[in-house]
């Protein structure tokens, strides 16, 4: 293929406009037909798809010139400015690959669901507003990328809203996010402050601005991280991506798990060479993606609803990624681990939706049990997935993992241990859920009878099974991780590392399947991690408590005391004089006017004498 | 002639027309319409190259003590004389049917826009005052008429309170014409500005906190907002849009006019005491509406609040804050025009807007939830509407400010404020959409004749939500234009 780089770029707005084009479209004119409105959302991601994977095999850097959006010259000028580099090609590719596989699930998934046009209108919105992250050159544009993700996401999580759950889901997601995107929007103002620039290729070369160890450089990029801990649900921003599970199965798949939750690891890749200055923002990133990894795995362990198990997984994945940005060397590290953990965890909530569909909306894995001989194929991609997730070894996600693990093997210990524990933990909840789900006797009617998913919802899942074997091999790394960067270690770890995971994946899986084997109820609680270590408790408290009585107290000063006694205070002053001037007081609105007219004129014709 | 005239003149001669017993209605929807069509003319013709006023026309009333009538328009001007035509335009379009004296109600609306479009084109403060006033008297009228709730008491508060409000606005603006030397002496703006930085006229900075109390008061500055919930809450549906997305904006409108050119000194002396304001409206008040219970008590302080961001874009004083705080007031007035009418079409429906009395109206109301949808997102500043766009550049202009003056500490607080405040604004509006629309239908029973909107409310609301996308998506359109007032 011989393309020019004009060319190229057409072909970038195509991937970029598709998907908006669908939903505007649907939005518009389609609303009443499935069928249109499903094929047009799919053709569109399938033009994305194809045009990317063009993109990527043509493999040449290049920046589109984008339009001004705002353009104040010298002061401020913001574009509308997208760049090719290897990451974004491998993001774009694993993006739309995704998204095309999950839209033609969603027709099997979706097929008996309300409101079928908007959830594909949703769809193409989110792809992309998804496609707009990756394809941003500058702070800006990823900015508002960013804000209208969360609210595609806000949209999708609430299809149901005639759920009081969904309703609210919907709107905490928004809210929460809105926080992170607080201090990721004082975080751009800062290092605009400092380098005068919002385009990334020279805020990443404007280091010699801050020198070694600027406080001023962590602070900001410490600022910029809260974005990714609002959208990539980091602790303490995690609450809202349990509770989006509310959202359709397909949702959860490819938004909450794949890509728009990952989008926080790409942002700090993208400024990975700035970040990799400033060890005091690693620290802070470190500590609070290694928490986070640990934490979401305990809670893990102790939910009994499907897809919340692998929510919580997802946030705890999502912990490993930022780990790695705090100890790797580079920036494929981090994205090493999400390329593989986007297929296996697409992979798994796919399964979860299979499941669901079949068992007639029900979650609960101790209502289920035997579905392995009812449902062969969502099982064994299950196991796939599962295996992926667990880091067994030469499946997927033991590759990146393992070497996420290393690198905090050099960094720091207690994070190592920390991360490790929690590795045998995700092998523990996952081999749970499968061993109550899948295996044992039915536990309830609808576990019985449960019917296989069409195919166009299990072809998907095969189809998915494969990058979650295989993407972590050497000879898929080479072309789509190596070009972001090395993924060598700075020096050769000890042998027994390996064979530690090792031990705490057998650990975790074994454990699993001597307690659950044959469990017909949850053999261990503890109320601390069913109860979320009462996090989201504590956040009602807060929404309801403190934020609702300061509210309804500012709200009682602004009744009684700012407009109660300042303002009627002045206005009985001058309803007395008014009694005095009663002979005045005509008692219409009119007449007032009128008075209001007649002052005025009085005051010109007293301007005159003056003068 | 300047076309402006004929902005300011048709709405008067629609009025005649209909007290000759042209139908009101359809006189009012042309008239409107026109001015419309010819506001988006005169910005499309206005020369963006030259800048400056144009479109000019003076016409001489009493030279003795230099009061003309003199027309003219800028970026800034032809901006607010569009969001007028169109605001102006749907308020009619989703004016129901009235019950009581339908023709005096087309009338009050047509005052409005004659007012506002003489307002926005008088280069003379004289006029510019007094067509403010011919603007604000219908507003009482129409509350204390057709208003809802206790609507007399809300009429009271609205006309005692910026009626002594105007005095002050009066009084400050006649100081001004009284500080310069005898001979000099002008309600030209231009003039008085030029004055001033000349150095021949020395306004006192008393005359300047006093013009900031009465515009900042239309304005809603705390601790001079109280009117404003009771008011928007009283006033029928058009009434609340044109207030609240237009006539409101004279007041900032004022104060870029004739408190920053003019007092550059003053300005930058009680530039602490603006940003404490402003930083009581984002936040205070922010809370203040997270506490509201009711639908159009919500929206009515939310008004009031996000006027404390466009402050902060008249305090940062530089040409990206500013032309941000102009964008911000034409996003405004467009989203803030959507939420009324369609809270005003609910109020039909529903008579009740209290959230404990409504939920999963999204079921019944399909087109109504989803337009009530897009205006949510512009409220909250979403990006693609022109609110986001305006915001941010007001936040990137007060940085620049911060650069400028270092360790200006109160400035980054109200920067900082103002961020929070974009959070606190998904917090009511999300809730609000959130109880009146979605989950379970409350007292199904209730809304068994309930109505989804009909053409006449749906699509000028629709029109407001086309223009914010496209001002929001390409906000350089806008921007061309208001940059000619900043440069």
């Amino acid at each position: 293929m011989n393309l020019l780089t004009s060319q190229l770029s057409v072909l970038v707005w195509v991937i970029y406009l598709a998907p908006l084009v669908a939903a505007a479209s649907i939005l518009c004119i389609t609303q009443r037909n499935k069928i249109a409105a499903a094929s047009l959302a799919i053709t569109a991601a399938v033009i994305s798809c194809l045009a990317s994977w063009v993109i990527f095999l043509k493999g040449t850097d290049f920046v589109v010139s984008g339009i001004k959006w705002i353009d104040f010259g010298e002061a401020l000028t913001i574009s509308i400015g997208m760049m090719v580099d290897p990451l974004t090609r491998m993001m774009l590719v694993v993006v739309t690959t995704i998204a095309t596989i999950v839209f033609i699930y969603s027709i099997g998934y979706m097929r008996e669901e309300s409101g079928y046009a908007r959830f594909f209108a949703g769809l193409a919105f989110f792809l992309f507003s998804m496609l707009g992250i990756v394809l941003a050159d500058n702070f800006i544009m990823l900015f508002i990328s960013w804000e209208l993700v969360g609210f595609s996401s806000y949209l999708l999580i609430m299809h149901f809203f005639e759920k009081e759950s969904a309703a609210d889901a919907g709107k905490q997601a928004f809210i929460v996010n809105r926080i992170g995107d607080f201090g990721l929007f004082i975080g751009i103002l800062l290092l605009w402050y400092a380098t005068g620039s919002i385009s990334f290729s020279s805020i990443n070369q404007s280091l010699p601005l801050f020198g070694t160890n600027s406080v001023f450089l962590a602070l900001s990029l410490v600022f910029i991280f809260c974005g990714t801990i609002g959208k990539s649900a980091q602790f303490p921003l995690h609450i809202w991506l349990p509770n989006s599970m509310e959202g359709p199965t397909p949702v959860s798949s490819l938004l909450h798990a794949a890509t728009m939750v990952a989008a926080g690891v790409y942002m700090l890749a993208r400024i990975f060479p700035l970040l990799s200055f400033s060890p005091g923002a690693r620290e802070v990133i470190l500590w609070i993606g290694a928490i986070t990894t640990l934490g979401a795995a305990l809670l893990g362990t102790q939910q009994n609803d499907f897809k919340r198990v692998l929510a919580y997984s997802t946030i705890s994945q999502l912990g490993y990624m930022v780990t790695a940005v705090g100890v790797a060397t580079t920036a494929a590290v981090p994205i090493f681990h999400l390329f593989t953990h986007a297929f296996f965890k697409c992979l798994l909530f796919l399964t979860s939706g299979s499941v669901m569909v079949s068992m007639h909306h029900e979650l609960d894995i101790w209502k289920m049990g035997g579905l392995r001989k009812r449902m062969p194929i969502t099982f064994i991609a299950f196991v796939c997935g599962m295996l992926a997730l667990a880091g067994c070894p030469f499946f997927s996600g033991s590759f990146s993992k393992d070497l996420i693990m290393k690198f905090a093997f050099e960094q720091n210990k207690i994070v190592f241990w920390m991360i490790v524990i929690a590795a045998g933990l995700t092998a523990f909840y996952i081999t749970r859920v499968c061993i109550v789900a899948f295996f044992g006797a039915a536990r309830t009617e609808h576990a019985r009878t449960a019917p296989e998913s069409p195919l166009v919802m299990t072809i998907p899942l095969i189809l998915l099974s494969i990058p979650a074997i295989f993407s972590g091999y050497p000879w898929i790394t080479r072309y789509f991780i190596l070009p972001l960067g090395s993924l060598e270690l700075p020096k050769e770890t000890p042998a027994y590392v390996e064979w530690i995971f090792i031990l705490f994946f057998l650990i975790g899986t074994l454990a699993a399947i001597t307690l659950y084997r044959n469990a017909s109820q949850d053999p261990i609680t503890i109320p601390l991690l069913a109860k979320r270590f009462y996090i989201d408790d504590f956040y009602d408290w807060c929404v309801k408590q403190i934020q609702g009585a300061f509210a309804n107290a500012m709200a009682f000063v602004d009744r009684w005391v700012i407009d109660g006694f300042i303002v009627q205070g002045i206005a009985s002053v001058t309803w007395s004089v008014g009694f005095i001037l009663r002979f005045l007081q005509v008692g219409n609105l009119q007449a007032y006017t009128l008075f209001l007219g007649g002052g005025v004129i009085g005051m010109i014709v007293l301007l005159m004498r003056i003068h | 002639m300047s076309p402006l005239l004929f902005l300011i003149f048709l709405p008067f001669v629609a009025i005649i027309l209909i007290l000759c017993g042209a139908p009101a209605r359809l006189t009012s929807l042309l008239t409107t319409g026109l001015n419309f069509l010819l506001s988006l003319f005169l910005c499309y013709h206005y020369n963006l190259v030259l800048g400056g006023w144009q479109y000019l026309q003076e016409t001489k009333i009493v030279p003795k003590i230099g009061l003309n009538f003199t027309l003219g328009a800028d970026g800034l001007s032809l901006t607010l004389l569009l969001l007028t035509g169109l605001v102006s335009f749907t308020a009619i379009c989703v004016t129901p049917k009235m019950e009581r004296s339908p023709n005096l109600f087309y009338c009050c609306l047509l005052i409005i826009t004659a007012g506002l479009a003489g307002a926005f084109s008088s280069l003379d403060t004289f006029f510019l005052y007094g067509f403010h006033e011919i603007a604000l008297i219908p507003v009482f009228i129409m509350i204390g008429i057709w208003g809802s709730g206790d609507r007399q008491a809300a009429a009271w508060k609205a006309t005692l309170y910026l009626g002594a409000d105007s005095l002050i606005v009066l009084l400050g603006i006649i100081a001004l014409y009284l500080s310069a030397p005898t001979s000099f002496r002008s309600f030209d703006f231009r003039v008085m500005a030029e004055l001033s930085q000349n150095e021949i006229s020395h306004p006192a900075s008393w005359i300047y906190l006093l013009l900031l109390a009465g515009f900042g008061t239309l304005v809603s500055l705390f601790p001079f907002h109280s009117w404003a919930p009771s008011t928007y809450s009283s006033a029928p549906a058009p009434t609340a849009m044109l207030h609240a997305g237009v006539l409101k904006k004279f007041g900032l409108y004022g104060l870029i006019r004739l408190a920053l050119p003019i007092f550059p000194v003053a300005v930058g002396k009680f530039s602490m005491l603006l940003l404490i304001l402003l930083i009581c409206n984002i936040i205070y008040i922010g809370y203040v509406t997270i506490a509201q219970r009711r639908l159009d008590w919500t929206i009515a302080y939310s008004s009031v609040m996000h006027m404390g961001t466009i402050f902060l874009g008249l305090v940062a004083f530089n040409m990206l804050s500013l032309s941000g705080a102009a964008l911000l007031m034409f996003g405004h007035g467009l989203s803030i025009a959507v939420l009324f009418a369609l809270c005003g079409a609910l109020r039909a429906r529903t008579e009740t807007l209290t959230y404990d009395e409504l939920g999963g109206l999204a079921q019944l109301l399909p087109k109504a939830s989803l337009l009530f949808g897009f205006g949510t997102m512009a409220s909250v500043g979403l990006p693609g509407f022109t609110n986001f766009a305006g915001e941010i550049l007001i936040f990137f202009g007060a940085t620049a400010t911060v650069i400028i003056n270092q360790g200006s500490k109160i400035l980054i607080i109200a920067i900082i404020a103002a961020l929070w405040g974009v959070v606190i604004s998904a917090i009511y509006m999300l809730r609000a959409y959130r109880s009146v629309f979605f989950g379970p239908i409350f007292q199904a029973e209730r809304w068994t004749n309930i109505k989804d909107l009909s053409l006449k409310e749906f699509a000028p609301v629709t029109l407001l939500l086309v223009v914010l996308l496209i001002t929001g998506i390409f906000p350089q359109l806008i921007l061309n234009l208001v940059n000619t007032a900043f440069r």
